[in-house]
């Protein structure tokens, strides 16, 4: 507790390029254009494969298994191969990271959607694309916002680890931290970091509360 | 019109479902197609609205192939009906009865107004309108699905066994209801079911089938009970098809005689019981505007006496049918069928009643069912607690 | 980095089995003991935890509210909090690695224990099962396939965290990815990723194949 009061107490942690508004502001910004650029791939690749079943096989599998790659590893390797020079480098392993969370759970609402729903929907008149988007997403929009809160959490407590290769975000509280054993920082930073994933989380419940039907959303 | 020309359907994996199906549903009237699980008759009606498509021969709506209309536009205007209701879990019950309207380019006003006229129809209150799927019973999910099929005013219905996931009460009220709408709506309807009670009430005609999707017969249910064209047919239809026959028997031609003097009545006119040194004995009603002969046998065989109460439409005595007037139908009736003259069906099954008329179905309704379905008069007359005794006197 | 190829083989052949730590075999067993151990233990603790859950419902959203802050947490500030409580060590990666697969696992054997359909608990009481012998004869066994479910993604999430431990100097495989950009040199950090992925698969696999195994009736 007192570590964390002397880390927000100390002025020179407010200000500059150094402090925490701004390093607040560049962890903000990995984290939406991360999951931004994953939710772009995940979502349509999700919606086609759960709605046409093809290739569904390959993207389970593949899907599982990215999501066995090591952030870090990504991270400097694709670092050591273009050089540092923008935030792009950072982007890669945290898309890689969303991608599997969005697209494994979009492919499971549509998919798991009652085919007697189905059958009524194109039964009734609707076209293949009206079937997906005025039925399949609806009652499938649970169990994507879930993919999405998923990632959003893991790409913020992740995003950490750009610091490493010298990128800003909180993370470099975290490192500085860790370099000159002056842990009052490391701890303010991760504070930090769970401070703004919970925010993430609690802006998609929300975000469910609105977006999704009260039909589907019932209780069990 | 609905015409199959010696359709066939053969699945990818080399299953005939359907084999040569060569047959008519008249505009206007219910066909059924009945038969065991696994005959073809779900693929025979999805070929129709093109859900499925045939491998061979044509379907003609109204003449035209329904090959030459492209599958959406032609589903828009026929009606279907599944076995799970199929309603929308996102939607409130209003708009999952405008859906196909709402497809149609209606003005959202005006498809919810049609909505809304289409809950009440179905006997549904307007307060359930704003609710979600999951807030209805099975029963009432039904109802909507109904409506929902019924919202763009559809000439054609298809229905794929829409009532066989609810308890028998429920069905049962299912089943009047739709044939009370169908009197005012007068829709081409194909009805699939495997339960043949469920068939000989509902249909205009019968189309039993055979597994392998061939036609075993083709006909009115009275004839169908009467003349099953062979083996297979009898089985499936069970027994008591004579028995069942006398649901498609008008009692209004039933001589009524003058009310007695021990049938006492209340002030109104509504029957109390047959009066005896014992005090008041069961009775039975019907009624002979609507009811079938069965039911009317059946009054007269809760009565004590064998005498069977006719009332009208209030429940008030218009006379009494004795054992041997109700004799004098069934004897014309016998002897009609035995002569090879009247082969359609059609003249006597036009007088088909609701309730009452439900083969095998009416003496496990409670006595709660309300109808004047003779033998539950709604008002609980003293000579009605004693259904279950013994004949005495 | 010039004409320097992405993968140099002889690095691997020459550092394959040198008999050091800094080995690759010696940092893949390293990898494995840090990746399985919290899946062990997560599941160890899970089970009582989430039959807790399901027994008393309240308990069950104050769990899994505490279970995604841990998840929220970023796995490197914890590593360095453990440090301060364990020093250098495997614990101090296999403690924080242990909650992660909590925080995946309490809600999968909550959810396997309650999507049991209601008649096959009904059936189970009114054939006389006691509470216990349809715990471990009918409901456990029901609720096999959604913990193995949790349980491949536990696996799955706990192999690729490890690395992370490297930056504190305990992460198996992911001391390659340190190791590759201090020397700036690609081959080390490809084996890590690569040995990383292949692990997951594999451990992904035995899983499934377990999964085939404990549930014949769910084969289609
Ligand atoms: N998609 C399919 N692929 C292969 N065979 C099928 C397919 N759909 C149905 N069949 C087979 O075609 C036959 C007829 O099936 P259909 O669903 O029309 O039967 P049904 O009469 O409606 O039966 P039920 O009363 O059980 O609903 C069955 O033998 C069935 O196994
Ligand atoms: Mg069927």
């Amino acid at each position: 507790m007192n570590w964390l009061i002397d880390f927000f107490s100390n002025p020179t942690n407010w200000s500059g390029p150094g402090g925490i508004p701004a390093r607040l502001l560049e962890h903000l910004e990995f984290s939406v254009v991360a999951l931004l650029l994953a939710a772009a791939v995940a979502i349509p690749l999700g919606l086609w494969v759960g709605h046409t079943g093809r290739g569904s096989f390959v993207v389970v599998v593949s899907a599982n298994a990215a999501r066995a790659l090591p952030t870090l590893g990504i991270l400097v390797l694709v670092v050591l191969l273009v050089g540092v020079g923008s935030t792009w480098p950072v982007l890669i392993p945290l898309v890689l990271l969303a991608v599997p969370p969005i697209l494994v759970n979009t492919y499971e609402g549509v998919r798991g959607v009652d085919p007697d729903l189905r059958d009524a929907a194109y039964g009734m008149g609707l076209r293949g694309p009206q079937v997906l988007f005025k039925v399949l997403v609806p009652v499938a929009l649970p169990l994507i916002l879930l993919g999405l809160r998923l990632a959003a959490i893991q790409v913020v407590a992740t995003a950490t680890v750009a610091a490493y290769v010298g990128l800003g975000g909180l993370g470099r509280f975290i490192m500085d931290g860790l370099a000159t054993k002056n842990y009052t920082i490391t701890i303010g930073g991760a504070f930090l970091v769970v401070a703004l994933a919970l925010a993430a989380q609690a802006g998609f419940t929300l975000l469910s509360r609105v977006a999704v039907s009260p039909g589907v959303r019932r209780v069990r | 019109m609905i015409t199959f020309e010696g359709v066939t359907k053969r699945y990818d994996d080399g299953t005939v479902a359907v084999d040569d199906l060569s047959l008519e549903a008249p505009t206007g009237a219910i066909t059924v197609f009945v038969g065991p699980s696994g005959c073809g008759k779900t693929t025979s009606l999805r070929m129709i609205n093109r859900m499925i498509d045939a491998t061979g021969g044509r379907i003609l709506l109204d003449g035209q192939d329904v090959r030459q209309i492209d599958p959406p536009t032609l589903r828009r205007g026929i009606g279907y009906v599944i076995q799970q209701a199929g309603l929308f879990p996102h939607r409130k019950i209003v708009d999952n009865v405008a859906t196909v309207p709402y497809l149609l380019g209606w003005d959202k006003k005006r498809a919810r107004a049609r909505a809304m006229e289409l809950l009440e129809r179905v006997g549904l209150d307007a307060g359930l309108a704003r609710r979600y799927p999951f807030q209805l019973s099975g029963g009432q999910q039904q109802r909507v699905g109904v409506a929902r099929a019924l919202a763009a005013d559809p000439p054609v219905l298809l229905m794929d066994e829409p009532f066989s996931a609810v308890d028998p009460v429920v069905r049962t009220s299912l089943q009047d209801e739709l044939l009370r709408l169908q009197s005012d709506l007068q829709k081409t309807i194909v009805f699939v079911t495997h339960d043949i009670d469920e068939a000989i009430k509902l249909g205009d005609t019968v189309a039993v089938m055979r597994v392998g999707g061939r036609l075993a017969q083709m006909a009115g249910p009275a004839t169908l009970l009467t003349e099953p064209a062979d083996d297979f047919v009898r089985e499936f239809l069970g027994r008591d098809r004579g028995i069942r026959r006398l649901s498609f028997i008008p009692a209004k031609d039933v001589r009524l005689a003058a009310v007695p003097a021990d049938l006492a009545l209340d002030a109104s006119g509504r029957p109390l019981g047959w009066r005896t040194t014992g005090g008041l004995l069961p009775y039975g009603t019907f009624n002979p505007e609507r009811d079938s002969l069965r039911a009317a046998l059946d009054a007269a065989l809760l009565a004590v006496n064998g005498t069977a109460v006719a009332v009208d439409e209030d429940g008030r005595v218009i006379g009494v049918a004795t054992r041997e007037a109700l004799d004098e139908v069934l004897g014309q009736y016998a002897a009609r069928h035995t002569s090879p003259a009247p082969r359609d069906p059609r003249p006597e099954e036009a007088h088909r009643t609701s309730a009452a008329a439900a083969p095998g179905s009416a003496p496990e309704v409670p006595a709660e069912a309300s109808g004047p379905d003779g033998h539950a008069p709604p008002d609980p007359g003293p000579g009605n607690h004693t259904d279950g005794e013994g004949p005495r006197g | 980095m010039g004409d320097e190829p992405l993968v140099r083989w002889d690095w691997i052949w020459r550092n394959w089995d040198t008999g050091r730590p800094d080995s690759i075999l010696a940092l893949l067993e390293s990898h494995v003991v840090m990746a399985f151990l919290p899946v062990l233990f997560g599941l160890m603790l899970a089970v009582p935890l989430g039959l807790a859950c399901a027994r008393w419902r309240w308990l069950y959203q104050p769990t899994v509210s505490v279970m995604n802050v841990v998840y929220s947490l970023p796995s490197i500030a914890i590593f360095i909090v453990m440090l301060a409580i364990t020093g250098l060590g495997q614990a101090t990666v296999i403690v924080p690695l242990t909650f992660y697969s909590l925080a995946i696992l309490i809600p999968a054997v909550v959810d396997g224990l309650t999507s049991i359909p209601d008649h096959v608990r009904k059936s189970a009481v009114a054939m006389g099962f006691t509470p216990l012998r349809r715990l471990v004869g009918v409901e456990l066994p029901l609720a096999v396939p959604v913990v193995l479910a949790g349980l491949r993604v536990a696996t799955v999430s706990s192999i690729s965290l490890v690395s992370v431990g490297a930056l504190i100097g305990q992460g198996g495989l992911g001391y390659l990815f340190i190791d590759g950009w201090q020397r700036q040199f690609t081959t080390p950090i490809v084996v890590g990723i690569v040995a990383t992925v292949l692990l997951a698969v594999i451990a992904d696999g035995l899983l499934v194949l377990a999964q085939r195994l404990l549930t014949p009736w769910r084969r289609a």
